[in-house]
């Protein structure tokens, strides 16, 4: 799928379209002739400022394309069809409309989770489920006089009352609605948010910025206790690319815009941010300013914090902008740090700019075996020791590579089951490798074409020294489309009795094996003490690596057939692997934040001086909590 | 009334039908099989095995190990090389070196004597199934308690029975230098300690990384007597901490998941050392480990020892047990492999732990008819032990009383049901002829040494001899001891503050266990819960009444009362009369010898002017015990003074607690160092 790009006289037109593609590559269907045209239309027309406003991704009305109580598109989700093999249904993905042969026996095996046993979700939203809104009248008058567009239709309001934790998806599925919005509004530029924080703080409303919707930290729960009006400021309107500066490599967004829409735009310019998270498809700028997100290529590209120029937010208190873009300045403590994770309880983050970077010419996915996953830490180690990560690396274990196993498509040939037949024996018999205990690590090349190839060799070197075999692209692509799938794969889970979620964290390199193997091991112990019937799936990979340590991210799922309330079951395991991260020496979280879901811990994290550092922020610059949501404090 | 050592379990000892006597099979079939035989243990999963070089070279490179031998090298200014020849001697001496071939010589040469020696080895087989469950998820510390050399291999020698992964473990280095027998030793697992260790920083650091290391890797289970020596008593010694905290730091850093202790109750009818012991106490002193003397002391093998229990307590769950007493997060900002002194809590659970497990290994003790009979023997005057002799069938009705009493109060007694109980009883008797024989109906204490009558014996000689006697009775006493002293310090709570009011017991009972935590094992911080558990139990035998604020006696209570203040009056009597000694008599400042000595010429005059009525104040456990006791409470400081280590006394501290413990003045809460040290 690495095509070299020839450099002719269109040359950054070809590498935007080579760009689509890479994209594609790991996220998306092969490109039809449509999207190709409007990539040609698009750069006819020069960076205009507007180039968004055609092709938004985001309509206000959301659940006319995605899903109200799972993940994604409508059109997009793992069924068993007819003949009881699992499918991946629409046209958006590589893997859409393909046969999974492997899926349906790995779910019986890894869950006990068989077709027999199902719990479908409710269709459809029964809007007599939803209270009422209140509304503060003041307010709405305010708003109308503005002309920015709001709704209080229930649809919309349940639609940004939730993120997309499990406790937050699972009643949704059963049709149950908790505290929601009581109104959206949906500004469309920074004056429109100025304009709807005023009349929020002259009516006492609470507004809770809505971005993607992607939140794995409870953060867009409404807070129960809150009486006022809770208003969604629904950001998605707000998705234009305002200026591209080639002279200094800077864009200026709208925090509005979500990440495939973002990198689309500057992939037509022949630019890319180089921010992808795994979310990126749906998560926004503003999102990840708010949550200090991380990106899969952040080794090349750097983490939202290194990207980040300039940031404009709106608050209770007025407009807090630096006044230059100087690349790095010493005049005090950073403003921006007060901005990025503030987590919505500041103010909205309207418009950011960012470095942006050419698209890279050349593009290589690649995969290494290894005996087991202590060796394959220490490979990790060793590359993060010598600092020549690629673009991406991440070492999967054991479990995790079985489900890797599990999503291959079918084969289209005899030939190519054939060779995998045979990789397969080279490896188990041939090298011995145990495989119950081997894992694999998949890499992720970028840049031109000889120093990727030198990069790629010099990897390969490093992990032959840890007994790594290279095993191959196909494999490492896989690899990181899971990362995609796997929040689609939950919804399938969730029809069968399957319940789970991902967690992150980061720690020290000495402490990465130790806490692989406690985290996973008190997950098990948790659920056998708390009567889950079924083993529950425990799996974790190294998915980041630093110069100091690296991001942990664990998987965990069980089949809670025969527990009356497996969401408390859930929560309490989470809970205590939670505090076995923090006694191994772990973060709270690596990127996706606090929110509410993790507050309990913020004190012992920060300190009490900290934690009172970012209250007294939160005391001034929001004096009466319009921004209460009340995540973080 | 929760117990939080019976929370934590006790275990596979309410059916006594669970113990098989293991030696039963190898007089039916040939030794030399049974040493031969397909030995497969199950190892912890995911642990390779692991040679000792491996394990030799692992603890050489470890990063704590070049940071400490940098640091010596900067102390004592010489190079690191020299100070990392020193680690590697160190740890050639250390090492054990477990051979498979040398523990299947083990196995015949054991199963040889084992047959000659004890009529039974009995094991709890549901105890050795959850052991052998426990070796295959997690590290395994096996902690024994240690009354007899025995102990040292016979767990090896069941795990090899019973295909359990064998243990290495940790004995003291006295052992490595008997000829042959210490390389046989090292060849079976043993790894070999100095005593004293003392600031020696450098030993300790190879010695931890070592333990830690074996934890670590969990290639075996690991042994050790957590009371750190054999108890020359019989009674439990206080744990050492040292060991302890090696074996947990593991756990606490992060290392493994989880570490499971197993804490092993060994009881003997009757020990091999028991006459070496008394004389030991009397102040002869042991003689050296040599493979001579053991050739020598190979007479011993020729009596009959009745048999031996071994009781595997339930696997226990480290994370568990530090479950909200230690926040492991304290490791997270230094790197975990520097040396860092443990924080106040990781102490306290560690002392607490450590209690704990002795506590266990307690309560999974069998208890002797013998054991039983020796409380009482000691209750009778010792004139009329070795003169009149004491009417058998009268002793038989008092131990059948006591053996109610005992069950009461939750001990486990190892008295065969099929047999009637006169003849158990005289099997008992028959059994420690040694120190006690039965003519025409009285039973007498046996004299030890050369035949009577011989040459005249001096008076001063006379009271020795009986207290070797004596203090032979006190050993098997001591084994009982533990089911009986929580309510027999509320008893003598009861008498000697001559009050009912439960608050003023309570300190009293508070104060008792402060002096005497260095006589019985109480678990620290306890003290209350061990006061509710007497008067449950005083209550349960009916000898008391409770009420909210009072504690009475009950009219049939009396007997059991008397009882119990009898069992402790030899501890208060000898510890008063060094007490007096102390503030009276004593120079302020002297050392231990001086102290044994002079306390021994006193008690000795004072039983043969018929003062005292014990002769337990003559065992120099006792002696040494009060020392540490007031060291402990801070009436008196060691002093380092030209080579010698000498007391210094807080007479008037001494004093004060003298007249406390005999109830004229009421007990002030005493600040005691806490016993968490490391």
């Amino acid at each position: 799928m690495a095509s070299n790009s020839s450099r002719g006289s269109s040359e950054r037109h070809r590498i935007a379209q080579h760009r689509l593609s890479v994209i594609a590559g790991h996220l998306q269907r092969p490109l039809n002739g449509d999207t190709t045209i409007r990539a040609t239309e698009c750069k006819a027309q020069g960076t205009r400022p507007d180039v968004a406003t055609e092709m938004k991704t985001v309509p206000r009305r959301r659940q006319e394309i995605m899903k109200w109580n799972g993940w994604g598109y409508n059109d997009s989700k793992f069924i068993y069809n007819k003949n009881g093999q699992a499918e991946f249904t629409g046209k958006r993905y590589r893997l859409s409309g393909m046969i999974i042969p492997g899926l349906r026996d790995w779910m019986e095996s890894t869950f006990g989770a068989t077709v027999q046993h199902k719990t479908p979700a409710t269709p459809v939203l029964n809007t007599s489920a939803v209270q009422p809104p209140t509304l503060n009248e003041a307010f709405v008058e305010g708003i109308k006089s503005t002309g920015i567009p709001f709704s209080h239709d229930p649809e919309d309001r349940v639609f940004r009352s939730h993120g997309h934790c499990l406790h937050e998806i699972f009643p949704l599925r059963e049709g149950k609605v908790g505290r929601v919005p009581d109104m959206v509004v949906w500004p469309k530029c920074h004056n429109d948010v100025v304009k709807t924080v005023e009349l929020a703080c002259k009516h006492n409303v609470c507004l809770i910025p809505f971005g993607g919707g992607t939140s794995v930290s409870s953060a867009l729960e409404c807070p129960p206790e809150e009486t006022r009006s809770i208003v969604s400021l629904d950001t998605s309107q707000m998705n234009r690319v305002l200026w591209i500066d080639e002279k200094n490599l800077t864009a200026h967004v709208e925090a509005g815009i979500i990440g495939q829409d973002l990198e689309r735009l500057l992939n037509e310019s022949g630019y890319c941010t180089g921010h992808e998270p795994d979310s990126m498809e749906f998560s926004s700028l503003g999102g990840w300013v708010a949550t200090r997100a991380s990106g899969m290529k952040k080794n090349i590209y750097g983490n939202i914090e290194d990207l980040v120029v300039h940031i404009k937010m709106v608050t209770p208190r007025g407009v807090i902008e630096k006044s230059c873009q100087g690349p790095r300045m010493s005049t005090g403590p950073d403003v921006h740090h007060f901005i990025l994770g503030s987590e919505g309880t500041l103010g909205v983050v309207t418009e950011v700019t960012m470095k942006i970077r050419p698209v890279p010419e050349y593009q290589k996915y690649g995969s290494v075996v290894f005996p087991n996953f202590e060796q394959g830490v220490a490979c990790l180690r060793e590359v993060a020791r010598q600092r020549c990560a690629p673009a991406s690396i991440r070492l999967m274990d054991n479990e995790q590579f079985q489900f890797g196993h599990a999503l291959k498509p079918q084969v289209s040939s005899i030939f190519t089951s054939f060779l995998d037949g045979l990789k397969k024996f080279y490896i188990t018999k041939f090298k011995g490798f145990d495989p119950s205990r081997l894992c694999v690590a998949t890499l992720l090349f970028e840049g031109d074409r000889e120093k990727v190839l030198q990069h790629e060799k010099q990897v390969y070197d490093i992990a032959a020294k840890f007994g790594g075999l290279a095993a191959g692209e196909d494999n490492g692509q896989r690899g990181y489309m899971l990362t995609f799938v796997i929040a689609y794969l939950r919804d399938l889970g969730m029809d069968y009795f399957v319940i789970g979620e991902s967690f992150e964290t980061s720690v020290p390199w000495d402490r990465v094996l130790d806490i692989c193997r406690n985290v996973k091991a008190r997950i098990v112990q948790e659920c056998k003490d708390r009567g889950v019937q079924f083993q529950p799936l425990s799996t974790c990979r190294v998915t980041q690596t630093y110069d100091a340590g690296a991001c942990v991210y664990f998987y965990f799922a069980f089949n809670y057939r025969g527990l009356s309330d497996p969401l408390h079951v859930y929560a309490q395991v989470e809970h205590a692997a939670r505090e076995e991260i923090l006694a191994n020496g772990g973060s709270l979280s690596h990127h996706h934040g606090v929110g509410k879901l993790r507050k309990e811990w913020m004190r012992e994290t920060v300190s009490d001086v900290g934690l009172g550092m970012l209250k007294s922020v939160k005391d001034y610059v929001d004096p009466n909590n319009i921004f209460g949501n009340r995540n973080l404090l | 009334m929760t117990n939080t050592y019976r929370d934590v379990g006790v275990a596979g000892q309410q059916d006594e039908e669970d113990f098989v006597d293991i030696l039963e099979e190898r007089r039916l079939s040939s030794d030399l099989g049974f040493a031969l035989r397909t030995f497969s243990p199950q190892l912890h999963k995911g642990s390779p095995p692991c040679s000792s070089a491996e394990l030799h070279r692992a603890v050489l490179e470890s990063q704590y190990l070049r940071y400490v031998t940098k640091e010596v090298a900067m102390e004592t200014g010489s190079c690191e090389q020299e100070v990392r020849e020193e680690v590697c001697g160190i740890l050639g001496e250390m090492s054990q070196n477990l051979q498979l071939r040398f523990i299947r010589l083990m196995a015949y040469m054991m199963t040889k004597v084992f047959k000659t020696v004890f009529s039974a080895i009995f094991v709890n087989v549901e105890g050795l199934n959850m052991l052998q469950q426990a070796t295959q998820e997690n590290p395994v510390i096996l902690m024994p308690n240690h009354r007899s050399y025995i102990d040292f291999l016979v767990i090896s020698y069941i795990m090899f029975s019973y295909d359990i992964p064998v243990p290495v473990i940790a004995a003291g280095i006295p052992l490595a230098g008997m000829k042959i027998v210490g390389e046989i030793l090292r060849r079976s697992g043993a790894f070999f300690i100095r005593r004293a260790i003392g600031s020696d920083r450098l030993y300790w650091a190879v010695l931890s990384e070592y333990v830690r290391t074996v934890v670590r890797k969990g290639f075996a289970p690991l042994e050790f007597f957590v009371e750190g020596l054999r108890s020359r008593t019989l009674k439990s010694i206080s744990p050492k901490l040292g060991m302890m905290h090696m074996v947990l730091e593991p756990f606490l850093k992060g290392e493994v998941y989880d570490i499971t202790l197993v804490p092993i109750s060994i009881s003997y009818d009757r020990v091999l050392e028991e006459s070496l012991l008394a004389h030991e106490l009397l102040g002869v002193p042991k003689p050296r480990e040599s493979t001579m003397g053991l050739l020598k002391a190979s007479s011993v093998l020729q009596e009959n020892y009745g048999s031996m229990h071994v009781n595997f307590g339930r696997p226990l769950s480290v994370r568990q047990l530090c479950e909200g007493k230690i926040n492991r997060c304290q490791y997270n900002l230094t790197p975990r492999d520097l040396p860092q002194k443990p924080s106040a809590d990781v102490q306290a659970c560690v002392s607490w732990m450590a209690h704990l497990m002795v506590r266990i290994q307690e309560e999974g003790s069998r208890i002797s008819p013998w054991s039983l009979m020796a409380c009482l023997l000691l209750q009778t005057p010792a004139t009329v032990l070795t003169e009149q002799g004491l009417l058998w069938h009268r002793l038989t009705e008092k131990t059948l009383w006591l053996r109610r009493l005992a069950l009461d109060f939750g001990a486990h007694l190892n008295w065969p049901e099929q047999i009637p109980d006169s003849d158990v009883l005289l099997s008992t008797l028959a059994l420690h002829r040694t120190v006690v024989h039965q003519k025409a109906g009285r039973v007498f204490l046996v004299w030890g040494g050369e035949p009577e009558g011989r040459h005249p014996v001096s008076p001063e000689e006379g009271v020795m001899r009986t207290a070797a006697a004596a203090l032979m009775l006190v050993s098997y006493r001591n084994q009982s001891l533990h089911v009986f002293v929580r309510p027999a310090l509320l008893a003598t709570a009861m008498s000697v503050t001559k009050s009912t009011e439960r608050d003023d017991l309570l300190a009293y009972f508070c104060f008792l266990q402060d002096v005497f935590s260095n006589e019985f094992i109480f678990i620290p911080g306890r003290s209350s819960q061990d006061f509710e558990e007497a008067g449950y139990l005083l209550k349960k035998c009916k000898a008391v009444h409770i009420s909210q604020q009072e504690v009475t006696v009950s009219d049939s209570g009396l007997e059991v009362l008397s009882f119990l203040q009898e069992l402790l009056k030899p501890f208060i009597n000898s510890y008063q009369l060094m007490f007096r000694y102390l503030c009276e008599d004593a120079d302020q400042i002297f050392t231990e010898k001086q102290f044994l000595h002079a306390v021994r010429t006193l008690a000795t005059n004072a039983v043969l002017s018929g003062e005292l009525d014990t002769y337990e104040v003559l065992s120099s456990n006792v002696q040494k015990n009060v020392l540490s006791a007031l060291q402990r409470l801070r009436m008196a400081t060691k002093v380092k003074r030209s080579e010698n280590e000498e007391y210094k006394v807080d007479r008037a501290a001494v004093g004060r607690a003298g007249d406390v413990l005999s109830g004229k003045v009421p007990p002030q809460v005493l600040r005691a160092t806490p016993a968490a040290r490391l």
